[in-house]
């Protein structure tokens, strides 16, 4: 079994299409929704946590491409500016799923992107701009 | 045997001072015992990088030709209107001012993503900033408008200056209301969920010398990264709150006003800072030695986060209404660990005040003791303590009459 997180940019003609579900039977996936927006152009944008087996992903993937949707990994749009990052320890009490967190015995934060799920909730909490996400 | 100041600097003269950060004295103080310690002990250091409001810097530009009276028109840098009613090139920027067309609060919650304390971190960085003024003009000032690039090696004078820093202890904000709420101590979840404090505990200056027995008027401090001076009592300062038996407040007590050189600091200490739906301010590092003179003093400094408590504030209605009381006593210690308990109810906690970078700054100042670049001073006067009879008051409302 393999876990994706990835961002899904939809064009506008599929946003009323059954794409998850088509990923959910065709392909044997788990499909968990971490975020959706579409946009006022009516362009779709989802970040999803995709589970399956190696194979079920690959095909599922190459469909995707062949019917328009683009994919990139989540990683790449959450940025943590360690140079900015004053360790102050604002954004651990809400990150939900710690990526942000804290070695209690330095007081040094840390930011794991492999955890994160981009939801956004540290961007207002952090008081140093030391949180950017591109979304 | 107690020690004077002119002993420590010969000490730190000849390069043998003896010293710790206010974290480390804890183990050696347990280690050697405190009548030992305090005879082989010269300086404890302490630290703090926290968010503090009341601070600003006041700059002289020098004079433009022909000449230009600043004061009675309207002076910016960078768009951020500064306080210009002294002498004509003379003017005060303070660290939460915002440009006129800043969104504020209108689109809730605001993100006062600029304000004057980023104009102090960039000009502090060595960048350019924009020098705009409008002014009415005088037989001796005749000039009316200027538009310049400007940097602080260009200025006669830049001085930090800061009338309220290093609070000695301070709340643990919650919300027990059901909306989300945004302020000076970050945002704050509804039910209680979370709890933000501010303050660096055990390495925090004046928690390490409760009494000012040894801060005053006149200590030198490390200063965002250059050098300053307590130059006072900060405003608010309240010596008389209640405090444990080893004399630590309990509560928001003590603060210091201080001062120096903008030019000697570095923006790795001093941060423009935003508070989401509250505004800007500096962020600020302060690091103050404490010359360990007698026994007493360095029984204070090795005071540890477990001994320090705070008091825990609802910030969705007696902070903003003004209702004394608190929700709950909870020590640093338990505050650091990540949960508090509060009403029967875990709530992970959060700080504002950097301990990680306050850790930094003691051991920068103890490197610079110990290497004879940092000599103490001996205080003019020291701060106000629990005999100043000083009473910390609200403001007292007396309405105008309205006349027609
Ligand atoms: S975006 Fe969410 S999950 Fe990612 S670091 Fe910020 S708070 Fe944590
Ligand atoms: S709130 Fe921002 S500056 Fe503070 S620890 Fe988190 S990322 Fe770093």
């Amino acid at each position: 079994m393999q876990k994706k997180r990835v961002v899904f940019n939809y064009p506008s003609h599929l946003v009323d299409q059954p794409v998850i579900s088509k990923l959910v039977k065709d392909y044997d996936l788990t499909v968990n929704i971490l975020r959706a927006r579409i946009t006022p152009k009516e362009e779709g944008r989802l970040v999803l946590e995709i589970t399956g087996k190696r194979s079920g992903l690959e095909a599922g993937f190459r469909y995707l491409s062949e019917i328009g949707v683009e994919t990139q990994p989540l990683a790449q749009d959450v940025k943590w500016y360690v140079d900015r990052c004053t360790h102050c320890t604002a954004c651990i009490s809400v990150c939900p799923t710690q990526a942000l967190d804290v070695d209690r015995k330095k007081m040094e934060v840390s930011f794991n992107r492999d955890k994160c799920i981009a939801c956004e909730i540290c961007i207002p909490v952090c008081p140093y701009q030391a949180m950017e996400i591109l979304f | 045997m107690a020690k004077t100041i002119e002993e420590i600097n010969e000490k730190i003269r000849k390069g043998k001072a003896v010293v710790f950060t206010a974290e480390e004295i804890i183990d050696v103080a347990a280690e050697q015992g405190i009548k030992k310690a305090a005879q082989e002990v010269d300086v404890v250091t302490t630290g703090t990088f926290g968010p503090m409001c009341s601070s600003g810097a006041y700059f002289n530009v020098g004079h433009t030709k022909p000449r230009m009276k600043l004061g009675g028109g309207r002076t910016c840098l960078n768009d951020v209107p500064v306080y210009t009613g002294v002498a004509a090139v003379d003017f005060f920027l303070g660290a939460t001012a915002m440009a006129d067309d800043d969104p504020r609060n209108k689109i809730y919650p605001g993100r006062f993503s600029y304000g004057g304390a980023y104009v102090i971190e960039e000009l502090v960085a060595g960048k350019d900033v924009r020098l705009t003024a409008t002014a009415y003009g005088t037989d001796c000032y005749p000039r009316k408008e200027l538009e310049t690039f400007i940097s602080l090696k260009d200025m006669n004078e830049a001085v930090l200056f800061n009338m309220r820093n290093a609070y000695q202890n301070y709340n643990v904000a919650v919300n027990l209301s059901d909306r989300m709420i945004y302020t000076y101590m970050g945002v704050l979840q509804p039910k209680l969920g979370n709890a933000n404090y501010c303050s660096a505990g055990q390495l925090s200056p004046l928690l390490n010398d409760p009494y000012y027995r040894t801060i005053g008027l006149g200590t030198r401090i490390f200063l965002g990264g250059g050098i300053g001076y307590v130059v006072g009592s900060g405003t608010q300062h309240n010596p008389n709150v209640a405090r444990t038996e080893k004399g630590v407040p309990k509560m928001t007590s003590g603060t210091l006003a201080v001062k120096g050189d903008l030019k000697m600091m570095s923006p790795k200490w001093l941060r423009g800072t935003s508070f989401t739906g509250y505004g800007a301010t500096l962020t600020v590092g302060i690091g103050i030695p404490i010359p360990i003179l007698d026994e007493e003093i360095l029984k204070f400094t090795t005071v540890k986060d477990e001994e320090i408590w705070a008091q825990v504030v609802d910030y969705s209605d007696a902070y903003p209404q003004f209702i004394p009381g608190s929700l709950g006593e909870v020590n640093y210690k338990q505050l650091k660990s990540g949960k508090i308990i509060v009403h029967g109810k875990e709530v992970p906690t959060s700080g504002l005040s950097s301990y990680l970078k306050a850790g930094e700054i003691a051991q920068i100042l103890k490197e610079r003791i110990e290497t004879g670049k940092f000599f103490l001073t001996q205080p003019v006067e020291l701060l106000p303590s629990v005999d100043s009879g000083i009473v910390y008051k609200p403001l007292k409302e007396r309405p105008i009459k309205k006349h027609h």
